[in-house]
């Protein structure tokens, strides 16, 4: 059957099964924007910054494992995008974004919103791809989408030109991909399995470091079993929370910079770390030659070029988790490690990092332990970048997978919002909090049209401490005190959100918390809350850079506790 | 040469042949690749091979040898590169190609005529006061050659940068009738497919 470009494009996603697109329409998408009316199995959401629109299709993407899809027009729009396929590319979340292009013959004429954006993407994709025939469009879509989430999944960038879009042929949905350059390992070699598998069962102080690789891969109830099997405890990374649940008993919190101090004592004593799916960031090892020191390393990961890269392996083990877990869990014996998780839990009640201290005022870790409470924990968390994304790593406990979306590797300010979008359109039937802080809420704060126009519901709690806290904190602990940049003259957050429509409430008192978060979820609809917190509360935990794991500064806790 | 680095690591050359899809932007990838590791590339040649729609490259980069392994499976996780190899140790037959246009007066011009006789090499092009010259052979070769030449007077000259393959049968890069492209292949069980050892 002939047809157009436009609806190559649109059966295809169909066929693929895409829902949703997060899009922002523009001159050259003008033939595919009169054609996705014809297609309403393809939800539309307009939003308000394209920059919104991939951070929306990457908070789908993490909540649902699918393809989020964002769409762009050419030329700033398609810059626009960019932040956002860089942070899908740091934390290997499956995309497609679609830019439209200038029609073929004004490309490389320095036409109107011409842009070479599969130039400019080259390092922050997966793969890019600009389709210069109509003829080769479904190919181009089909290879697209599978590639964004074969293997280890990332961004993929399809640059489609007017004239293609516009352009009419046979259309025909390829049965297969064909791919010879691509063809991601899916088990592991059986001798290195087999070597991990003894070197877990003759270890003393083995723990598992588990990323969001196994969130990826759904190794959930392998990763239970090699744990529960062996006795080994579970720290996870910051992306990795949730993948195995935090009220475990073998459950020893995530580690890194800002992670709990007996997470990165376990690390640092260990005799054998089996890292699943993780890839030793700078954020997570500390000064890496003295990272685990003790310790052998077994690393798995479906991506070769992972090994290796920042710290020497014994055993690597490439392939998805979930296969090479199945066949390694046949073969680990059974074991207690009493002295070892003992060891550990004197560890945690010596770092008891997690507790709110008594104080008159409105601090944030109160307000996230609130939000624990009142919704169960039943709830999906979408983060901005800031001290407020470490407190709602910490004090709150996740024991779903996928129920924390932030993002780690870019630390892309102004995620949050258009995340949290994406994260209630992947999961409707979830209650769905966005963290924010006063600075990264204002860098994407445009979304709440969408959220208001979409009617979505999102509670967003805004902790306004006038900073930017991280910064402040750095400068308040590495710089002596210099603050510069950092102080915040804010709008009125309240006002903000009625201005869009939305609801909003202003939280000074300890006492008020709880039922502004009882309201906003009890209201239907986008609620914002906004926390008038502790000014200069700081992050702790904190591995000060260039420092090992276990050298972390704790919140300084008075000798003598005059209240009691 | 090879020589230490600061840190102790052995830095030497290391010639990489690959595989590539024939596409427009596989040679942007595979130099933006190697920009961001901070490799200084020595030379890259690149041509069409005996199967439709490939082409093969040979890349030369000096660094340490692991540092050249991770920018090697970065590369091979470029969808359009198909097979990427490090051939530095199979003591491969690598060439060059360079052509040399050499001030010639008829007093230099059988001195001239003989260094290029001693290299085996050929003269292409013949004026009134140069000489063009092509040689082939191995980088040392060819270096102590334009040495020799410098004398003379160089024009111009321009070098193909080296290809190379590995000696004996089949290499790392041969594709075999009825056998995939690549080693791997999806959904089949890793017994039945002989796997690099992790």
């Amino acid at each position: 059957m002939i047809k157009t470009g436009a609806e190559i494009l649109c059966e295809c996603l169909v066929k693929e099964g895409v829902e949703v697109i997060f899009g922002f329409p523009g001159g050259v998408l003008l033939p595919l924007y009169d054609t996705l009316p014809k297609y309403p199995q393809l939800r539309h959401i307009l939003v308000r910054h394209e920059q919104g629109a991939a951070h929306a299709a990457d908070g789908y993407a993490r909540v649902t494992g699918k393809v989020g899809v964002c769409l762009a027009t050419s030329g700033p729009g398609a810059t626009n995008l960019v932040t956002g396929i860089a942070t899908a590319h740091l934390d290997s979340v499956p995309m497609l974004a679609i830019t439209g292009q200038v029609p073929t013959f004004f490309i490389g004429k320095d036409a109107f919103q011409e842009v070479d954006i599969t130039g400019i993407t080259v390092p922050i994709t997966k793969y890019n791809h600009l389709v210069l025939d109509t003829a080769e469009l479904a190919t181009a879509v089909r290879e697209a989408l599978y590639i964004a989430q074969a293997g280890r999944p990332g961004p993929v960038l399809l640059d489609i030109p007017r004239d293609i879009l516009q352009g009419r042929t046979e259309f025909i949905f390829p049965d297969k991909v064909d791919l010879p350059g691509y063809k991601p390992r899916l088990y592991g070699h059986p001798a290195q399995i087999k070597k991990a598998a003894e070197l877990i069962n003759s270890a003393e102080r083995p723990v598992i470091i588990a990323g969001r690789g196994v969130n990826i891969s759904k190794a959930f109830s392998e990763l239970k079993e090699l744990a529960e099997k062996s006795q080994i405890p579970v720290v996870t990374t910051f992306l990795g929370i949730g993948c195995f649940p935090e009220s475990h008993v073998l459950s020893y919190g995530w580690l890194g910079m800002h992670g709990m101090g007996y997470a990165n004592k376990a690390v640092y004593n260990s005799d054998l770390v089996i890292a699943i799916g993780m890839r030793f960031d700078d954020r997570a090892t500390g000064v890496v030659s003295s990272f685990a020191p003790n310790a052998r390393i077994i690393h798995i990961d479906i991506d070769p070029a992972e090994i290796g890269k920042n710290l020497t392996v014994d055993v690597p083990i490439v392939g998805d988790i979930k296969n090479i877990l199945q066949v390694m869990n046949k073969q680990i014996v059974k074991r207690d490690h009493i002295a070892w998780l003992t060891q550990l839990d004197e560890l945690r009640s010596i770092h008891p990092a997690l507790e709110v201290r008594d104080h008159e005022g409105l601090l944030p870790q109160y307000v996230i332990k609130q939000i624990h409470e009142v919704t169960g924990g039943d709830a999906i968390i979408v983060t901005d970048v800031g001290q407020h994304q470490m407190w709602a790593g910490q004090y709150f406990f996740y024991d779903k997978p996928n129920s924390l979306v932030s993002s780690g590797g870019l630390g892309t300010m102004g995620f949050g919002l258009p995340a949290s979008m994406g994260a209630k359109v992947g999961a409707p039937d979830e209650t769905v909090w966005c963290i924010c802080g006063d600075g990264g809420f204002q860098m994407t704060v445009q979304e709440l049209a969408t959220m208001a126009q979409e009617d979505l519901d999102i509670n967003i709690a805004i902790f306004n401490n006038g900073w930017l806290g991280m910064v402040r904190q750095w400068q308040e602990l590495i710089y002596e005190k210099r603050y510069f940049g950092t102080k915040l003259y804010n709008p009125d957050f309240v006002k903000i959100a009625e201005a869009y429509g939305i609801k909003g409430r202003r939280v000074t008192r300890k006492i008020d918390v709880r039922p502004a978060i009882e309201e906003s979820m009890a209201h239907r609809g986008p609620f914002v809350i906004e926390f008038l917190v502790e000014p200069e509360e700081n992050v702790y935990p904190f591995v000060p850079p260039g420092k090992t794991l276990v050298e972390f500064l704790e919140m300084p806790r008075p000798t003598v506790n005059l209240k009691k | 040469m090879p020589h230490e680095q600061g840190d102790g690591k052995l830095i030497r050359k290391h010639i990489l042949v690959a595989l590539v899809e024939d596409r427009p932007g596989v040679l942007n990838r595979i130099a933006s690749t190697l920009r961001r590791r901070n490799f200084n590339i020595e030379s890259i040649a690149v041509g069409h091979i005996e199967i439709p729609n490939l082409s093969r490259m040979t890349i030369v980069v000096e660094a340490d040898d692991n540092k050249v392994e991770q920018v090697r499976k970065q590369l091979d996780r470029l969808i359009e590169v198909i097979r990427i190899s490090d051939i530095t140790n199979d003591n491969p037959v690598a060439r060059e190609m360079a052509m040399i246009k050499v001030k010639a007066t008829p007093s230099t011009r059988g001195e001239i005529i003989q260094v290029v006789d001693i290299f085996r090499a050929n003269i292409v092009d013949v004026s009134a006061d140069s000489l063009i010259i092509v040689v082939t052979g191995d980088e040392e070769k060819v270096d102590t050659l334009i040495e020799l030449l410098r004398g003379f007077g160089i024009r111009e000259m321009s070098r193909t940068g080296t290809i190379a393959l590995p000696r004996g049968g089949a290499g790392p890069l041969t594709i075999e009738e009825n056998k995939p492209l690549r080693h791997v292949v999806e959904h089949v069980a890793p017994e039945e497919e002989n796997l690099p050892n992790w």
